[in-house]
């Protein structure tokens, strides 16, 4: 198409098109999402991206759009729906404040690598730079929080951009990725000749080559390790590698632990599995860190809450780190054998390289050391003999009514912490949690695009009386969508993780931490949503077992003590060694 | 230890990617002492020359942040012992200065300076060389009044005698670059654009 066509497309007299294959930039992005196998949207309409919209409207059969109740509980749905599904997630929203509002998420998805689209709506490329209604600049807003971002000012480029953008989001460590089309890119009229996914791009490389010198200096070091151990990330769940890390670990017999993000890639009953990594994890893993002589990390990032820290971090052990993202190499921990590469490829290389080991002594010390925790922690979190309910005692329930094959979403705070310390899980991909960024407000709306991710699967989303009141609008999204999601608020009146650190070290100076929350059950019911409170112990496990049989959705409160702490706890500027029980 | 490195990142031909790469050291809150950009020998590839002063170990971590972003296709750095670089610097003076005060022979020859305009009312002097070279001539015009001047980023090319070319070449080669840069061609159109 010369220029000359494309820019009458705008122009006032438009030209009578009479070209059977001509269609909008609009249809273009449709044509383009039914390609890459999208069939769910969240979004929210506007002036800017009316266009798209209006064309939605005749794709409306063969893809749901679920209208969000705020941009930012749109991408958080688009989210779960990625971290539940394995897919990208995909949303709309238009210009200024509706792209303004994606950024939490962007910058959530980024740091927690979660391959998502966004289409933003921008105005017309005339008024680009003239401070129009709803103009931002979107692009450079979003440069730190995408993984790639691109502006649309010309319809012919549409198929292709949003072909890279699929491409990049997904492929090598995923992230989001904004593409913002101008109105008149929507509007404008251009020649349909098929779409051609992206499997390339010259200058960018996702998958580092792997290099059989290092897999084989790895294999050596684990294979004389007297004291190894594995400690995963999410790696593992994006990289579709879980039975490839299991039959590593089983034939190396070596002890693995999660990070919060790693969770659900290995059965909580695996004989291997030896709990949770970092500042709120489980007593053995961190403490061992320490005594480890060889240190595997998959798919994990040493991120500071992992380590503690870092100058007394495994300084006695060899550091062993498979990672796809050669910029996580050395970025925290020194490695002795850098491994880049996808570990879906890697792990089968170093497997088949390891030598069949039993270190059940090794592995029986962690165990030493869970049976001090479950005495001086767990057993008071899980069967406490106080008089007000622990958030343990309700994750342990729900443990028992749902059988471990329940998706769990989660907020942030210390209801986040128990509940991965607590929850269960039989399958990959069933912990959704706001996990580098923090996100309060995470939980409700990743929820949502969870369970549209798993319909098959129970979605429970655990949210602290804070967090459930920054997004609590998407109870609209969940009235008009009729999606089930089993909504556990366990309230504790307070901002319960700063209160916990005010008391530990800020001399119990609770600087607004008491937060006043409205009759939740009651806003649950102007949303046409079943719920109720329990606030007696006696009633937690009829409750939890309403909320898991209700029919749709439903909103269960759980009354837990004011003042319970999360232990154990690595203060901050301690090493790993140094996690304290109490 | 701290020093100067030369980052040089050869890049796509991309609109935003300067922003991708420049908050790459402002998010670290690493001062760029100099930022280059310019075309590279081979069609269609760019190269950014950017001067920081910080450890190795840094630099490292910078280089796979660059080399992480989608339109980046290699990111390399060098010690100043490994590298040829200029900056070019301009400096107006009053021609009745230049007239009364200065040997202008001497500033010829002395600085390597060169005349580029000449004026009834002000000439203009090229310096190029490196920050020592074009800062004495600052120095050296400074009392007598120096009305403007301005310096480049530096640009620099590594002392090995085939450098990079070869890579890129067969790069180029392997894979021709097929994007284009699209520019917003609507900018001076607002008045026959339908809008709303």
């Amino acid at each position: 198409m010369s220029s000359s066509q494309q820019d009458t497309a705008v122009l006032k007299k438009p030209v009578e098109e009479k070209k059977e294959k001509m269609i909008s930039g609009s249809e273009a992005v449709m044509l383009s999402l039914l390609e890459e196998g999208v069939d769910t949207i969240f979004g929210y309409p506007g002036g800017a991206i009316m266009p798209i919209y209006d064309s939605l409207y005749d794709f409306s059969e063969k893809i749901k759009h679920i209208l969000v109740r705020h941009e930012q509980g749109g991408i958080h749905a688009a989210q779960g729906f990625a971290r539940s599904s394995g897919k990208v997630g995909v949303v709309f929203a238009t210009s200024g404040p509706g792209a303004t509002n994606l950024v939490t998420g962007l910058a959530d998805a980024l740091i927690d690598s979660t391959p998502v689209v966004c289409v933003t709506g921008q105005v017309f490329a005339h008024l680009l730079g003239t401070d129009a209604f709803q103009e931002t600049d979107v692009i450079n807003i979003t440069t730190p929080v995408t993984k790639w971002n691109y502006q649309v000012t010309d319809a012919s480029e549409i198929c292709s951009v949003l072909a890279k953008a699929f491409y990049i989001a997904k492929s090598g460590r995923p992230g989001p990725v904004l593409i913002d089309i101008t109105k008149n890119a929507q509007i404008q009229k251009i020649k349909y000749d098929g779409y051609s996914k992206c499997d390339h791009i010259r200058s960018y490389r996702p998958k580092p080559k792997i290099r059989n010198e290092y897999i084989v200096q790895a294999a050596e070091l684990i294979n004389k390790a007297e004291r190894p151990f594995v400690i995963f990330g999410q790696g593992i769940i994006l990289g579709k590698a879980e039975n490839e890390f299991k039959a590593f670990l089983e034939k190396s017999g070596i002890p693995a632990a999660w990070t919060i993000l790693g969770l659900s890639a290995l059965p909580t009953d695996h004989p291997l599995n030896v709990g949770m990594l970092g500042m709120h994890g489980n007593y053995g893993p961190n403490v061992l860190t320490n005594e480890c002589d060889v240190l595997i990390a998959i798919g994990m990032r040493f991120d500071d809450r992992v380590t503690g820290r870092l100058d007394k971090y495994a300084k006695q052990a060899k550091v062993v780190h498979l990672d796809i993202d050669p910029a996580e190499i050395d970025k925290n921990v020194k490695s002795t054998v850098p491994v880049w590469g996808d570990c879906k490829e890697t792990l089968p290389m170093l497997t088949k390289l390891m030598e069949k080991r039993d270190h059940s002594k090794w592995v029986s010390r962690f165990k030493e050391y869970m049976k001090e925790e479950v005495q001086l922690v767990i057993n008071d979190e899980l069967n406490p003999s106080t008089e007000k309910m622990t958030m343990g005692e309700v994750i342990n329930i729900l443990n028992e009514l749902t059988k471990g094959d329940a998706v769990i979403v989660t907020d942030v705070g210390q209801h986040q912490m128990v509940a991965c310390r607590y929850a269960r899980f039989t399958q990959s991909k069933s912990n959704i949690t706001s996990g580098g960024l923090g996100t309060m407000g995470f939980a409700l709306p990743a929820a949502i695009g969870a369970k549209f991710g798993a319909p098959d699967r129970t979605v429970v989303a655990i949210i602290g009386d804070g967090g459930f009141q920054m997004t609590l609008q998407e109870l609209g999204t969940i009235m008009q969508s009729g999606v089930d999601v089993k909504i556990l608020i366990l309230n504790n009146e307070f901002l319960g993780m700063v209160r916990q650190w005010q008391q530990l070290f800020h001399d119990k100076r609770y600087s607004f931490v008491d937060i006043t929350s409205p009759d939740f059950v009651m806003i649950a019911k102007g949303y046409g949503i079943d719920g109720q409170r329990v606030s007696d112990r006696t009633n937690l496990k009829a409750a939890l077992k309403t909320m898991l049989d209700h029919k749709g959705s439903y909103l269960l409160e759980v009354m837990v003590g004011k003042e319970n702490n999360v232990f154990p706890m690595v203060p901050q500027g301690c090493s790993v060694a140094e996690i304290r029980l109490k | 230890m701290k020093q100067e490195y030369t980052i040089t990142v050869h890049t796509e031909n991309h609109i935003g990617l300067l922003n991708r790469i420049a908050i790459i050291f402002s998010r670290r809150k690493i001062n760029v002492q100099s930022m280059n950009t310019s075309p590279s020998e081979i069609p269609g590839i760019h190269r950014f020359t950017i001067v920081i002063n910080e450890s190795e170990e840094v630099v490292v971590k910078l280089i796979r942040q660059i080399e992480k972003q989608v339109e980046v296709l290699k990111a390399r750095y060098n010690t100043n012992d490994e590298i040829i670089w200029q900056e070019l610097a301009l400096y107006k003076v009053s021609t009745d200065m230049i007239a009364d005060k200065i040997s202008v022979e001497r500033l010829l020859r002395e600085y390597g300076a060169r005349a580029v305009v000449i004026r009834r009312d002000f000439v203009i002097f090229e310096v190029s060389g490196h920050r020592e070279e074009t800062e004495r001539l600052v120095k050296f015009f400074e009392p007598h009044g120096l009305i403007e001047f301005v310096r480049t980023a530096r640009v620099a090319i590594t002392k090995s005698s085939q450098g990079f070319h070869q890579t890129l070449k067969e790069f180029e080669e392997k894979e021709p670059g097929t994007d284009r840069v699209v520019e917003n061609k609507y900018l001076d159109k607002n008045e026959e654009v339908f809008s709303m």
